[in-house]
């Protein structure tokens, strides 16, 4: 058999091609506490957070060809795991609150997973909406459990068994917090990374551009969407888990359907055929709202607005449009 | 004992008899023509066989173990694999992907989370030289929704072939199609079959291609088998005039 050099795809993704944009990027996430003010710094690390709930509703809509509508009940999952946490087992470790995160969630989407993944197209959308807002209205009614519409407050935790007691707390979770958001995030952004790129992220790929053949070439076409539905998950478990303590509260909000619209709307505006996109999207969509809801009170009409535009102009989101313009740009450079 | 058989194999679309009671054998090694007007029942016998359709009665015997009841993947590790009549390729990922992943599949390593796919030199080594072998080599890093038809088809075999099949069902691997392009894609597969010793089964409805490429024939009508020989046998068999090729055929 002969051999062949790199394939085109590896050449493309070479470490050190990787290494020239993503280091200089992880230095600018690096410095942002010590050049940026508090608020915009919390801002930020809502972005990385939504950003890590981006990367997991990927795994299923970008790679899996699946919609979820109800996202937000795995993002609410983990905001309560920590909440319950913390008010009846007391617990105030942040890497406690990410392992029993990750395991609720997992039992949380292995038990919609195994509903929803028998389904395709509309049909997987509507049951991952019906079930997360089951989820809501139980955090909505079971009020002595939950704290109904008051939520559940959660302290602030401790990093690495280091209490931040005496800390002002906007100086906290503008520096220690925000760099262990950082942290997670960098984490997460190279596992799905590796996941998406792996034999099992190129089956995922397969399923989503043709089941049919997916399944005479010998995968088991349930069993994977039910594997990429618990990474989803999970992911967007342990985004929820280090939201509640930047928020302070959890309400059933966090589990309520227009939380999983928002989730759709990140993907969608950063570009969900490629792997940056929802990254973008989310920190995007984060400083987006925010000028929204001080420019308007009618800010959910001007996101609509931006909504729809965007669909009609910009369908490969904004990655995916950058990517088009650089492609364009070097190929009239070559000519 | 036939490489594969089918016992008294029915299966019916409302009052259709799409397939009625029938007994195919094929040899190891053979590669066997399976022709019939449209609605015989070809593809539909294929389907049965392959796995995509279930049937209502009967038996299917490969290799002398009963696969009727087994799902797709376990029929494709046995050895079973097929190509489609209307091209069923992942039009989105490039040519090479297409064929690598039938050999991740293969070899069990779709499962694999944490090691990147591009790393494994092996399998795309592999892929690289099946496309070789089928003359695509040069669409490599092209996507595969965006070649030619002609290609299309080759690489939906190769898709297939990659599997390592025992016994290969192609469904009209040259329709949709120039006549100009037929030959040479059936040159190239049927050289490449050959030369692996595959059972192959094809179904084509053209037939200078059928009386050139094949050992055996056999002529489906109405759901059921009508005759089945050497390309001499079936054009000289009366009855597979009459229901096949027309009373004008000469």
């Amino acid at each position: 058999m002969s051999t062949i050099a790199l394939s085109a795809p590896a050449l493309r993704r070479s470490p050190v091609r990787i290494a020239v944009w993503a280091v200089p990027i992880a230095v600018i996430l690096a410095v942002v506490p010590w050049v940026m003010d508090s608020y915009r710094t919390i801002q930020l690390a809502y972005g990385l957070i939504f950003a890590i709930a981006g990367l997991g509703f990927n795994i299923l809509l970008g790679y899996t060809g699946l919609l979820s509508f109800g996202h937000a009940a795995y993002f609410g999952a983990g905001a309560y795991t920590v909440a319950f946490m913390v008010k009846y087992l007391h617990v105030q470790s942040m890497e406690l609150f990410l392992l029993g995160t990750i395991a609720a969630t997992l039992l949380v989407t292995a038990l919609f997973g195994y509903v929803c993944v028998r389904y395709t197209r509309i049909f997987f959308s509507i049951l991952t909406l019906a079930l997360s807002q089951v989820l809501w209205s139980l955090a909505f009614k079971f009020f002595w459990v939950t704290g109904g519409t008051d939520g559940l407050r959660v302290p602030t935790p401790k990093l690495l068994g280091v209490v931040a007691e005496s800390e002002d707390k906007i100086h906290f979770l503008s520096h220690a917090y925000y760099y262990y958001v950082l942290v997670v995030f960098v984490v997460a952004v190279g596992v799905m990374w590796l996941i998406v790129h792996s034999p099992f992220g190129k089956a995922l790929q397969a399923i989503r551009d043709n089941e049919t053949r997916a399944r005479f070439v010998g995968i088991r076409i349930r069993r994977y969407r039910f594997v990429a539905f618990l990474v989803s998950g999970v992911f967007t478990g342990i985004a929820g888990a280090l939201w509640v303590p930047l928020n302070g509260l959890v309400t059933p909000d966090a589990l309520v359907w227009t939380f999983s619209g928002e989730i759709v709307f990140m993907s969608v505006l950063g570009g969900f055929r490629n792997f940056t996109g929802p990254i973008v999207g989310a920190v995007v969509y984060n400083y987006l709202k925010d000028f929204a809801v001080g420019f308007t009170v009618y800010w959910q009409s001007l996101m609509g607005v931006v909504l729809v535009v965007l669909v009609l102009t910009l369908p490969t989101g904004i990655v995916g449009t950058a990517k088009l313009l650089v492609a364009t740009a070097r190929r009239r450079r070559s000519q | 004992m036939s490489y594969l058989e089918t016992q008294k194999l029915m299966k019916y679309f409302g009052d259709t008899h799409a397939v009625d009671k029938v007994d195919f054998q094929i040899g190891e090694g053979e590669v066997v023509a399976l022709i019939g007007s449209n609605g015989a029942g070809k593809t539909s016998l294929v389907n049965l066989i392959s796995g995509l359709l279930t049937p209502d009665s009967g038996q299917i015997i490969f290799r002398g173990q009963d696969v009727t009841k087994q799902p797709v993947q376990d029929r494709i590790k046995a050895g079973i694999a097929r190509s489609f009549q209307i091209v069923n390729l992942f039009d989105e990922l490039t040519v090479v992907d297409n064929v690598a992943l039938s050999i991740f599949a293969r070899e069990g390593k779709t499962r694999w989370f944490f090691k990147l796919a591009d790393h494994d030199h092996g399998v795309w080594d592999e892929a690289h030289e099946i496309l070789r072998r089928f003359g695509l080599d040069t669409k490599a890093d092209q996507l595969a929704g965006g070649i030619a038809q002609g290609e299309r088809k080759l690489l939906d075999v190769a898709v297939a072939y990659a599997l390592k099949p025992r016994l290969l069902f192609l469904d009209e691997p040259t329709s949709g199609v120039s006549t100009r392009e037929k030959a040479p894609i059936m040159d190239v597969i049927t050289s490449i079959v050959r030369s692996q010793k595959i059972t192959a089964v094809v179904i084509e409805h053209d037939m200078d291609i059928i009386f050139k490429y094949s050992e055996r024939i056999v002529v489906m009508h109405q759901g059921s088998i009508l005759a089945s020989g050497s390309p001499e046998e079936i054009r000289a068999n009366e009855s597979v005039k009459d229901a096949v090729f027309g009373p004008t055929h000469a």
